[in-house]
């Protein structure tokens, strides 16, 4: 009986070696939550979410079934400059006293060949939960000299900050900002 | 006028200081407060932080020589008159405003040196940052900041009521002295009377 459960167990390992969560390396910081905004229409400005951690499933022969979860540390924004990053902490903008964390859940994944997919689900920042689309690139995987495995995508997406409640004025050309997301989760 | 404060005097140096900062001090107040308000498109969001950061540095300067001189220059006697209990609340008041003031400024200092960045004084001489890298330092210390400032002022308005409570309440010398004036002599003999000629100001309470 024992035999067979470790049997069983082993297969299903088998069956599942692509087909598996992932833990996303922030230990490792082989993942990336940057932002980019632009400053007066002049130049793109770059802030990035030091603190973070999340995880994925991803099955290379079913992606559709892909899904991911990550949880942000809002209070850790950083851009190079600590009386901006004061002030984009403060309630003028992501109010992050308030609103320490954001989310984001998926709800689906509609590849569109070639590695690419449509990645939807949910972000909920500075308490407002909003459904946004994530363009996903699966830049690729497998096993690492170490002993694990991996899987990396790049990905990005963008929105209003007024869909969030950040009415602040940048300015008519900073009115958007990009999301520049780059993962690399290790097979749990 | 000497230099130098005496038992009943305070000498000009201190005077100045305390008529010099004092309205520096609440006028950071004020400018750090407005600066805070102003969009992103004031001409005033680059210049008003330019400028409550150079006069900060330039006071805590001034701070600490006036800390220096005030531990060289005993400040004179409390009236005769006051209290005890009032004479050790005025020492911890103004003590407490020292404290104040030097913990204000140097949180001011952490908030913008928290990435390493040096504090320019007007294009004269910049002030390097030491402590950084504190996890959100600067939300810290502007907290800190804040909430010192906001206290200061609480106990400048006390110390300026008490300055006042005593000229036209008890009627007596305390505010003239930090004015530079002859303590008055109507409201007591507890004072010989000056030596000096009195200016008019400070002989029409004839009765
Ligand atoms: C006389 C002493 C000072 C007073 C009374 C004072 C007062 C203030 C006040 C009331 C604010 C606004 C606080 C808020 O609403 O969040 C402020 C902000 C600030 N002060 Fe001072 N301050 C003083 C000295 C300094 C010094 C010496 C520095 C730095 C060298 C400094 C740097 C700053 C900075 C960076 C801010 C933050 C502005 C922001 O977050 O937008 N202050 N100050």
């Amino acid at each position: 009986m024992k035999k067979l459960a470790v049997f069983l167990f082993a297969a299903l390992l088998g069956a599942t070696a692509q087909a598996a969560e992932y833990k996303i390396d922030t230990k490792g910081a082989h993942a990336f939550i940057q932002f980019r905004i632009k400053h007066l229409g002049y130049s793109w400005l770059y802030g990035r979410f030091d603190d973070f951690d999340g995880s994925f499933y991803y099955d290379d022969k079913a992606p559709e079934k892909s899904s991911v979860n990550v949880n942000i540390d809002v209070t850790s924004l950083n851009s190079n400059h600590a009386e901006r990053d004061k002030h984009l902490r403060s309630a003028d903008f992501l109010d992050t006293a308030k609103f320490p964390s954001a989310t984001f859940k998926s709800t689906g994944f509609e590849p569109q060949g070639d590695g690419m997919a449509k990645l939807t689900g949910e972000l909920t920042l500075r308490g407002v939960t909003k459904p946004i689309t994530i363009d996903v690139t699966n830049i690729g995987g497998g096993k690492d000299p170490w002993g694990g495995y991996r899987q990396g995508f790049t990905g990005t997406a963008e929105f209003e900050l007024k869909d969030f409640g950040i009415d602040y004025n940048l300015g008519p050309a900073s009115q958007k900002v990009e999301m520049i997301l780059d993962i690399e989760g290790i097979k749990i | 006028m000497s230099a130098r404060n005496s038992d009943r005097h305070y000498g000009w140096v201190a005077i100045v200081l305390h008529w010099f900062m004092a309205p520096a001090i609440i006028g950071m107040f004020a400018l750090g407060w407005w600066m805070r308000q102003l969009s992103y498109y004031d001409p005033w969001y680059r210049q008003g932080p330019e400028l409550h950061k150079g006069i900060g540095i330039l006071l805590l300067a001034l701070l600490v020589f006036r800390l220096l001189w005030k531990w060289l220059n005993p400040a004179p006697a409390a009236e005769p008159r006051t209290p005890r209990w009032q004479a050790l609340a005025a020492r911890a008041a103004h003590g407490a405003i020292y404290l104040l003031l030097l913990a204000i400024m140097i949180s001011g200092y952490l908030i913008s040196t928290a990435d390493g960045r040096a504090i320019e004084v007007f294009g004269w001489f910049s002030v390097p940052a030491t402590i950084q890298g504190i996890a959100n330092q600067e939300d810290i210390a502007g907290e800190i900041h804040e909430i010192l400032a906001w206290t200061l002022m609480a106990l400048v308005a006390l110390h300026a009521l008490a300055a006042l409570k005593h000229h036209f309440i008890d009627r007596d010398g305390t505010l003239r002295k930090i004015l530079g004036l002859h303590p008055k002599s109507v409201s007591s003999d507890n004072y010989p009377q000056p030596k000096a000629t009195l200016t008019s100001a400070t002989t029409t309470t004839s009765k």
